[in-house]
C-alpha cells in the first residue's frame, strides 16, 4: 500500500520541480536549441545543394572544356598543315628564285668575259699592227741608209711615174 | 550528517563493501535500508537480527520514499541525513528535522511515522478520540530532496548545451552536445513529427524534450546507488502522477472543437449508443483520464520493477547468508552476476521507458490537435 499511496509532500515538490525546469528549459534552452538546429539542417541543406550544383557545372565546364580542347586540336592541325604547305611553297619559290640568279650571274659573267676577250684581242691586234709598222720602219731605214739606194728607188718610181 | 547510533545488521554493510569491489552496482545501497520508516519493534529488530531477515520490508523500505536520506550502516552506527519536515495542522506550521523522530523510533510534538494500516511511512498525529489524521505534509522528503538535486542537474545541463549552440552556430556539435542532439532529433523527428503532425510539432517540442530528458536522466540518476543519486524517483508513483497531469492538462488544455467532439459525439456510431444512455460519450470520456492514468503507472511499475528485481537478488545473498556463511558467498557470485544483467537491462528500460512516456504524451497531443478528416 506504502508503495501506491502517493504523497502531498512529494507531488508539491514535484509540481513545483518540474514546473520549474519545464519553465527554464522552455524559456532559455530550447528555443535556441531548436533554432540552432534548424538553421544548421538548412545550412547543410543548402550547402549540399550548392555542392551539387557546382559539381553539374564543373561538369559541364568539363564537357566545354574538352570540346574546346578538341576545336583548337583540330585548329592546330589546319595550323601546321598551312604552315607546312606555305613552308614548301616557301622552299620552292626561293629555291627557284636562287636558280635564276644563278643562272643570270652566270649569263652576266659570259657577257663580261666576252667583252673582256674581245676588248684583249682589239688591243692585241693594235699591238701587232704597231709592232709590225716598227718592224717595217727599221727594214726600210735599213734598206734606204745608203743615197745610191735611195737614187735607184727615186729614179725608179720617177720611170714610173705617169708624167712620162 | 548525523552519525546516530542503532540496531542493524551488520552483515549488510559487508556485501556492501563486497558490491563496491565488484565495481558496478545499480541498487540504492543496501545499507541504505528502511530505518527510515521502521516497521518493528525494537525487540522485533532484535529479534530479526538473529533470526529472519525480511526481504520483502527490506525491498520495499529501498523503494518508497522516506524522511531521512539513509546512506549506510557501519555497525550499529547509521549513516544518515535529516531532512527538513514541514509539516500544516490544525492552522499551525510546523517545521523540523526528521531525526527528532530518531529513525521512526519516537513521536514529536505528537506527530509520528505510521507502522501500519493504510497511512503506513508517512507522518500522522493521533486526535483526541484516537483517531489516526493525517496533517498536510509538505515535507522535503528524500525523494523531494534528490529531485531537487536533479532538477538541477537537468537544468544546468540543457543551459550549458543551449548555451554551446548559441555559441557554436552552424558548427558540428561537440562535446555534451554532441551526446544529446542525437536524442533531441530523434525525439522530434521520430516522436514529435509523426505523432502530432507537420503544423503543431514545434508548439509541444519543448515540453516533450523536457519530459523525456527528465525521465530519463531521473532514470539514470536512480541507478547510480550513492548519495546524492539512488533516490527511487521515477519509481515513484506521485512523481510519475505529476508528469501524467502535465501531460493531462496539456491535452485537455490544447484539445480542439473536433477532440471533443470526438469525446462527446463520437462520429461513426451508431445514435442509439449515445441517447438515451451515452455510452460511447461515458467511454470516451473514461479514456481521457485512463491515458494519464496508465502512463503514471506504466513508468512507476517498470521502474520499481527493475529496482525489486535488482534488490530481490542482493537479499538472496542474505537469505542464503542466514542458511550458511557459505551458502551465502557462494549466492553472491550468482546474485552480483545476475544483478549486473539486469543493470544493464534497466539502463535500456531507463531509456525505453522515457521515449514510451513521450511518445504517449506525443500521441496524445496529437489527437487533441488533430484536424478533421
Amino acid at each position: 500500500m506504502e508503495l501506491v499511496n502517493p504523497g502531498l509532500g512529494l507531488i508539491f515538490w514535484m509540481t513545483l520541480a518540474f514546473g520549474i525546469v519545464f519553465f527554464i528549459l522552455k524559456k532559455f534552452a530550447w528555443p535556441s536549441i531548436i533554432q540552432a538546429l534548424k538553421d544548421r539542417e538548412q545550412h547543410i541543406e543548402e550547402a549540399l545543394q550548392a555542392a551539387e550544383r557546382a559539381h553539374e557545372e564543373m561538369k559541364k565546364m568539363q564537357l566545354d572544356n574538352e570540346a574546346l580542347l578538341k576545336k583548337a586540336k583540330e585548329e592546330r592541325d589546319v595550323i601546321m598543315a598551312d604552315a607546312r604547305k606555305l613552308r614548301e611553297k616557301m622552299l620552292d619559290e626561293s629555291r627557284s628564285k636562287a636558280n635564276e640568279e644563278a643562272d643570270r650571274i652566270v649569263e652576266n659573267a659570259k657577257v663580261r668575259i666576252d667583252n673582256e676577250r674581245k676588248a684583249a684581242m682589239t688591243e692585241i691586234k693594235n699591238e701587232i699592227a704597231k709592232i709590225s709598222i716598227d718592224i717595217a720602219e727599221k727594214i726600210v731605214r735599213e734598206k734606204m741608209q745608203s743615197t745610191e739606194a735611195q737614187k735607184d728607188y727615186i729614179n725608179k718610181l720617177i720611170k714610173e711615174s705617169p708624167l712620162n | 550528517m548525523a552519525i546516530i547510533k542503532g540496531k542493524k545488521s551488520s552483515s549488510i554493510l559487508i556485501y556492501f563493501v563486497v558490491l563496491l569491489l565488484v565495481g558496478f552496482t545499480h541498487f540504492s545501497g543496501f545499507a541504505q535500508n528502511d530505518e527510515g520508516i521502521p516497521q518493528i519493534s525494537e525487540e522485533a529488530q532484535d529479534e530479526m537480527e538473529e533470526a529472519d531477515l525480511n526481504a520483502g520490508e527490506i525491498i520495499i523500505g529501498h523503494i518508497v520514499d522516506s524522511y531521512e536520506w539513509h546512506i549506510a550502516d557501519w555497525g550499529h552506527t547509521h549513516l544518515s541525513i535529516p531532512l527538513p519536515v514541514i509539516l500544516y495542522d490544525q492552522g499551525e506550521w510546523h517545521f523540523f528535522m526528521s531525526s527528532k523522530f530518531h529513525h521512526g523510533k519516537d513521536a514529536y510534538k505528537g506527530f509520528e511515522i505510521a507502522k501500519e494500516g493504510m497511512l503506513k511511512g508517512k507522518i500522522v498525529r493521533q486526535d483526541a478520540e484516537g483517531n489516526v489524521v493525517q496533517p498536510i505534509d509538505l515535507s522535503l522528503t528524500k525523494n523531494s530532496f534528490a529531485l531537487l538535486i536533479t532538477s538541477t542537474i537537468v537544468v544546468l545541463l540543457f543551459l550549458g548545451v543551449a548555451k554551446t549552440y548559441r555559441r557554436r552556430q552552424r558548427k558540428a556539435p561537440k562535446g555534451f552536445q554532441s551526446l544529446i542532439e542525437p536524442i533531441i532529433v530523434f525525439i522530434r523527428d521520430e516522436v514529435a513529427r509523426p505523432a502530432i503532425g507537420n503544423k503543431h510539432y514545434e508548439r509541444f517540442l519543448p515540453y516533450l524534450l523536457t519530459v523525456f530528458f527528465f525521465i530519463f536522466i531521473n532514470n539514470l540518476l536512480g541507478l547510480i546507488p550513492f548519495f546524492p543519486f539512488g533516490a527511487n524517483i521515477t519509481g515513484n508513483i506521485a512523481v510519475t502522477g505529476v508528469l501524467a497531469l502535465f501531460t493531462f492538462f496539456i491535452t485537455t488544455f490544447s484539445g480542439n472543437k473536433n477532440y471533443y467532439a470526438h469525446i462527446f459525439n463520437t462520429p461513426g456510431v451508431p445514435w442509439w449508443l449515445k441517447i438515451p444512455v451515452p455510452l460511447m460519450p461515458i467511454i470516451e470520456l473514461v479514456g481521457v483520464f485512463t491515458k494519464p492514468f496508465v502512463l503514471m503507472v506504466r513508468l512507476f511499475a517498470n521502474i520499481t520493477a527493475g529496482h525489486i528485481i535488482i534488490l530481490g537478488f542482493i537479499s538472496l545473498i542474505f537469505v542464503f547468508g542466514q542458511a550458511s556463511i557459505y551458502a551465502g558467498y557462494g549466492m553472491s557470485i550468482i546474485s552480483i552476476s545476475l544483478s549486473i544483467f539486469i543493470n544493464f537491462l534497466e539502463l535500456l528500460v531507463a531509456f525505453i521507458q522515457a521515449y514510451v512516456f513521450t511518445l504517449l504524451s506525443a500521441i496524445y497531443f496529437g489527437m487533441a490537435v488533430e484536424e478533421h478528416h
